[in-house]
């Protein structure tokens, strides 16, 4: 910028903070029916990491940094890249996805529809004070009260004492993912080479093939 | 920010998981996408919900859902890879074996 120019105004040509909700928001429901109704999986898959990126920006807005590290961490590198992996390894047939989809929107779109407005009626019922602080509410000034906290400590103070019974519940599910996972996937099976430990320790040096 | 708004987008997200469900009748990959697509957006309203309202139960529910989502899918695919295994095939139509369907064509010979 030469000298003697002024910079553009800031208020007039930037985004305000609401703008990048709305984007975020707008990207995350695009990129989500993009997910359901992508013909190929692979592209499904990379739409679902594109959605979850956007949900994680939403919470980095909303001040929850650490659950948007979290959604990054669980969602994106664990969650999304096991799918990565099981649609590239189960090599599904291109006959199988060529479909009439057409059949399924009557039944799809009805149930859409009476959850949206179900979910709605009962939203516009019982979240009246959602919507608003009465006026009575918000007349105490509580921030000198306060005591900051970052989200992860505020998290760790309740975690291990309130919630310590769901947390540890939460832990033993995960165990029992792992476990069933490992039990579920690992046969005996005829295509699977396997380490003989006692058959190793048996094996005669003067038969082997590689000596020396 | 509305809540509001916020909260709608996460209830939209979460019907076009339903709607996904629903209409990939034949790809059981895409149904098991739709679901976590589901799951993100129960997240999503309880992590807000809690940012609105000051409320850290939210963000513990958050989490125990993330946990059962991530334990959710592994379990899933798992099964769907054993599935595969076993029957050379995942497609929906064809995964009949309660019912004694004779016509299926995945069957191993």
């Amino acid at each position: 910028m030469p000298p003697g120019r002024d910079w553009p105004s800031i208020a007039h040509t930037c985004m305000t903070i609401d703008h990048v909700y709305w984007l975020f928001a707008a990207t995350l429901l695009a990129t989500s029916v993009m997910v359901t109704t992508a013909r190929n999986p692979i592209y499904s898959v990379l739409f679902l990491v594109l959605a979850f990126f956007q949900a994680a920006g939403i919470l980095v807005l909303a001040g929850l940094d650490f659950f948007a590290l979290v959604f990054l961490v669980v969602y994106v590198g664990a969650v999304a890249v096991l799918f990565l992996f099981v649609v590239m390894m189960l090599d599904i047939k291109a006959s199988e996805l060529a479909e009439r989809r057409a059949r399924y929107l009557p039944v799809a779109g009805l149930m859409a529809v009476l959850l949206l407005a179900e979910t709605l009626l009962l939203v516009d019922m019982e979240g009246v004070a959602l919507g608003g602080v009465p006026a009575g509410l918000a007349a105490a000034d509580w921030t000198g009260a306060v005591e900051p906290l970052s989200t992860i400590q505020a998290m760790a103070r309740v975690l291990y004492t309130v919630y310590v019974g769901p947390f540890l519940l939460a832990g033993m599910v995960l165990l029992l993912a792992m476990v069933a996972t490992i039990a579920l996937t690992s046969t005996r099976g005829v295509s699977v080479r396997r380490q003989s430990v006692a058959l190793q320790n048996r094996r005669d040096w003067a038969r082997t093939v590689a000596r020396g | 920010m509305d809540f509001f708004a916020l909260y709608s987008t996460a209830l939209i997200l979460f019907v076009i998981g339903l709607f996904g469900v629903f209409a990939n009748r034949k790809n059981i990959i895409t149904m098991l996408m739709s679901i976590e697509l589901m799951l993100l957006a129960v997240n999503l309203a309880l992590l807000l919900a809690g940012a609105f309202l000051d409320d850290m139960a939210g963000y513990v529910f958050a989490l125990l859902v993330l946990t059962v989502a991530a334990a959710e899918s592994s379990i899933g695919l798992a099964l769907l890879v054993v599935y595969f295994r076993v029957r050379g095939g995942v497609a929906i139509d064809f995964i009949t074996l309660l019912r004694g369907d004779p016509r299926a064509p995945h069957t191993a010979t």
